[in-house]
């Protein structure tokens, strides 16, 4: 996948000559580790945490301080080279995907948190601080930052807002875009203008929720203000196991229609169960074809109440086995399986490729059987981890980058996989966002006015297109040419275009 | 469903609107899109010829399990919730009506959310997708009927207090919750202002299950919600007394019939930083705290409207003025230019001939 991005510049010499031009303008006010242009200096930023798709940047800065990103991008501006911000890379969808002629953009110097307002619970954080470190800071406090992505020791809380990222809380806690207040945003100008504030809304359109999401294409994001939350009095986990996958997602329906909104739910299959046992020996039931992991918390009453509930709701929907972790220990125990996921499944396979679709949950049965027929079609094998109370899919496809045309087929499958979710009413990308990756499979869940419209609000922030061209939203023309393959709803999407 | 441009109910409605929408466009008519008409009051200068959603009625998709329910925008508020309630389940942001004929759509457009909006999110954290006639015409479909969704800009969310500048909402999808098991409202009477903010913020940094908390007239309401067994434990923690009615004062609340907010006063609403201590707004004014002291009402203020709009912004908010307002060209608190600059070009993106409530917004658009 490449990204629809038609670069401007001629001439091999003429792209280093620019790339000269620029470092000399960044280094009258930036020091000379903060500019890098060697090859191997630059190399660590070549790709992000979906590493099939590699590119050098012509350029990468590390500024510190907001007035520097603003010079950066008047510079830029003014040259009309593009840039890419970056947090720390750990986006799965080629979002922070360099340019050859682009200045990469990365906020890892950012990494202060200003200042903590107890009374108001809430942070003033900078974009390059870690997701964790922010409840780390304020444990103390009794306060934590609820939205926790399974990277959260590593991804940026930048990377977080520019993501929308979710995490096993969101169910209850909500995704980002649920847990900001305000934002800095230096706009493709160097203007720094202020978005939302510190309370619950702001006059005017909501730029806070469109910014949330949004990819780096609208603005860079400087400075964070965090919801914080107390910490619930008490957590508990139910692990349940189940012969059946079908039944276990009959059981995530029975819990959330019985009123009961668990602090997380999650659920794997088969092959991720062992998977993470092998790696992390959480004690999962290796037999099981699905363990659903049910987290409750409140206060103590509330938290007795519901395990009751939720237990006889499990054994009523037929699991094989209900444990209810006995301790904190216990309980970060079976978490550990599931946080592991990612990584364990990088043990049993010289590569794996995460898919990130979102269905109604009523289609889980249908879609893992067509994921595990299409696994077999394919030849490849599939390990599904599901954030199982707000329908988030990830189905982890394993193969080898070293066998000619695995990753294609690889691609392939997810594609199918995902267009799977288009059909039965959900979406591409439910919390990794569509960077590169799935800009193809944009053009099946959207029509073209919708595409147009998406262009028209980039327009609106950046007239020339130079935040993060070419990613998350498809040009019409490259629709065109994908849909020339695919048709969809019986009709050839973009009839008004010619065709290849 | 699938983001399509179908919104799932009878073409016909849409067409007539879009086709409605084409012909201003072509002629540079204004446009006022109306729902039920209940917040004529709010907001920026009312202009146009009136467009009406009233064909666009119906609740199009609703499975309780999913917590996600799909409806016109035509519907009204006292028939969505009725039909949630009947499930056991609710719009966590309790919307204000401010009158019975409330539709979902203009709850949408204005985005006003009420007392539990602290403690359950606001209507924009729950909207999930919307459908929208935008200036050409095109009817469009965004987000979508699932929770996660971050493919494309989040141009539901967007639409959600936009006040109809954007387009015509044509149905918008929500997250749904549960209604809790069991709640109690308490009464705190002979607390100042000062007190009652304290009181609160303390509350809101613990994990008790509360669900509303404001003050007025000298008293402290808290209204706690979950199990019956937490409610009752943490009822015992707060103090105060029970209120048997509860329910009336958070929909007085709520619609603003509470004497201190009704009637023709100018309402203004003041949105600060939760724990800012309370505010002088001069001798003659009263004040309602709402959302935990997030949000006051201020009515019989007699200063000029920039020392408001100060005394709010030094606290880390805005001031809106709601209702009553002699000049409607501003109402809401004016944008930086640079933030000005965005909001009129986005403004444009999807309604280049500026056709949908002019004023009503800003007076830029
Ligand atoms: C093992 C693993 C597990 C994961 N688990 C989850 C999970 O549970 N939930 C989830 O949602 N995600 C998950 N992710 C994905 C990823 O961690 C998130 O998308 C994260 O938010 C990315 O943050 P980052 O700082 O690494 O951003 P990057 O990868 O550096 O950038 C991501 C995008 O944001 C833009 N960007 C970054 N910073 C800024 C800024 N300051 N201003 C403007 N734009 C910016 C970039 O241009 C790019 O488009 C996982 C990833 C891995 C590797």
């Amino acid at each position: 996948m490449k990204p629809d991005y038609q670069s401007k510049i001629g001439s091999e010499a003429e792209r280093l000559e620019l790339r000269d031009r620029l470092a000399g303008k960044f280094r009258s006010f930036l020091p000379d580790e903060s500019v890098l242009v060697d090859e191997e200096d630059l190399r660590p930023y070549e790709c992000d945490g979906l590493s099939a798709y590699r590119q050098l940047p012509m350029i990468c800065v590390l500024p510190h301080d907001i007035e520097q990103v603003q010079s950066v991008m008047r510079i830029c501006s003014e040259l009309e080279v593009p840039v890419v911000a970056r947090g720390a890379g750990t986006g799965l969808s080629g979002g922070a995907l360099p340019l050859n002629d682009g200045v990469l953009l990365s906020l890892s110097r950012f990494n202060q948190i200003i200042e903590v307002d107890e009374a108001n619970r809430t942070a003033r954080v900078q974009p390059g601080v870690r997701n964790l470190a922010i409840s780390e800071h304020v444990s103390d406090l009794g306060l934590y930052y609820a939205p926790d992505p399974s990277s959260q020791i590593a991804c940026s809380i930048g990377g977080n807002v520019a993501e929308n990222s979710g995490g096993v809380h969101c169910l209850k806690y909500g995704l980002t875009v649920h847990n900001i207040l305000k934002l800095e945003v230096v706009t493709v100008d160097g203007e720094l203008i202020t978005i939302g504030n510190d309370t619950y809304d702001s006059p005017g359109l909501d730029l806070l929720a469109l910014m949330t999401g949004s990819e780096g294409m609208l603005g860079v994001i400087v400075e964070i203000t965090v919801k914080l939350l107390p910490k619930p009095e008490v957590a508990r986990v139910v692990l349940a196991a189940f012969d059946d996958v079908q039944r276990a997602g009959d059981a995530v329906a029975g819990i959330i229609g019985a009123g009961i909104i668990p602090g997380g739910l999650e659920m794997m299959d088969n092959p991720s169960i062992r998977a993470a046992e092998d790696f992390v020996r959480a004690g999962y039931p290796v037999d099981a074809a699905a363990i659903l992991l049910c987290e409750l918390d409140g206060t103590e009453e509330e938290v007795v109440d519901d395990i009751e509930r939720v237990r006889g709701l499990l054994q009523g929907c037929g699991a094989t086995e209900v444990r209810v972790a006995a301790d904190d220990d216990e309980r970060a125990r079976f978490w550990s399986g599931r946080k592991g996921a990612f990584p364990a499944v990088g043990r049993i396979s010289p590569d794996y490729y995460c898919i990130d679709g979102t269905i109604p949950r009523r289609h889980l049965g249908h879609v893992l059987t067509r994921i595990s027929e299409l696994s077999d079609e394919f030849g490849l094998r599939v390990a599904n981890v599901f954030h199982a109370g707000d329908g988030n899919l990830h189905p982890l496809i394993l193969y080898d980058a070293n066998i000619e045309g695995e990753l294609e087929r690889t691609e392939q499958l997810g594609g199918k996989i995902l267009e799977m979710c288009v059909e039965v009413g959900g979406t591409v990308t439910g919390e990794h966002g569509v960077g590169i990756e799935k800009i193809n499979e944009m053009c099946i869940q959207f029509t073209d006015g919708a595409l147009t419209q998406f262009h028209a609000v980039k327009a609106a922030f950046d007239p020339d297109g130079l935040l993060n061209p070419g990613k998350a939203v498809p040009t019409l023309a490259r629709c065109a040419e994908f849909g020339a393959m695919h048709v969809h709803g019986g009709n050839l999407p973009h009839p008004e275009l010619e065709r290849f | 469903m699938v983001a399509s441009d179908k919104a799932g109910f009878a073409d016909p409605a849409i067409a007539a609107l879009a086709s409605q929408v084409v012909d201003a466009a072509a002629s540079g008519t204004a446009l006022r899109i109306v729902g039920g008409d209940t917040k004529r009051f709010y907001g920026g200068t009312l202009d146009g010829e009136v467009v009406s959603t009233a064909g666009l009625t119906g609740v199009i998709s609703y499975d309780p399990t999913e917590l996600v329910v799909h409806v016109g925008a035509g519907t009204t508020l006292t028939e969505l919730q009725e039909t949630l309630r009947n499930e056991g389940q609710m719009l966590a942001f309790e919307p204000p009506h401010f009158g019975a004929g409330s539709t979902v759509g203009g709850m949408v457009a204005a985005g006003v959310s009420g007392p539990r909006r602290p403690f359950g999110g606001s209507v924009r954290d729950h909207v999930l997708g919307a459908g929208l006639i935008n200036g050409r015409g095109e009817h469009l479909a965004f987000g979508g009927q699932v929770m996660k969704n971050v493919a494309g800009y989040d141009v539901s969310r967007l639409v959600t207090g936009s006040l109809g500048t954007l387009g015509i909402i044509t149905d918008v999808s929500f997250k749904v919750l549960p209604l809790p098991a069991f709640e109690q409202t308490l009464r705190l009477d002979h607390i100042d202002a000062g007190e009652a903010i304290t009181l609160m913020s303390g509350w809101m940094s613990t994990a008790a299950p509360i669900s509303a908390l404001a003050h007025t007239s000298g008293s402290l309401y808290v209204r706690l919600s979950g199990a019956r067994k937490a409610v009752q434990a943490s009822a015992k923690t707060l103090g105060g007394d029970v209120v048997d009615d509860g329910d009336v004062f958070w929909t007085q609340l709520r619609d603003h019939t509470l004497d201190d907010l009704g009637g023709d006063d100018v309402l203004w609403r003041v949105c600060v930083s939760p724990a800012t201590p309370a505010l002088d707004f001069g001798d003659a004014a009263r004040c309602t705290i709402d959302w935990g002291g997030a949000q006051r009402w201020v009515t019989g203020y007699q200063g000029d409207i920039e020392s408001v709009r100060a005394l709010a912004s030094g606290a880390g908010g805005h001031a809106t003025l709601f209702r009553g307002a002699s000049d409607r060209s501003t109402v809401f608190a004016p944008l930086a230019p640079a933030v000005l600059k965005i909001q009129s070009r986005l403004k444009a993106a999807f309604d280049p001939k500026g056709i949908f409530n002019p004023g009503r917004l800003y007076a830029d658009f």
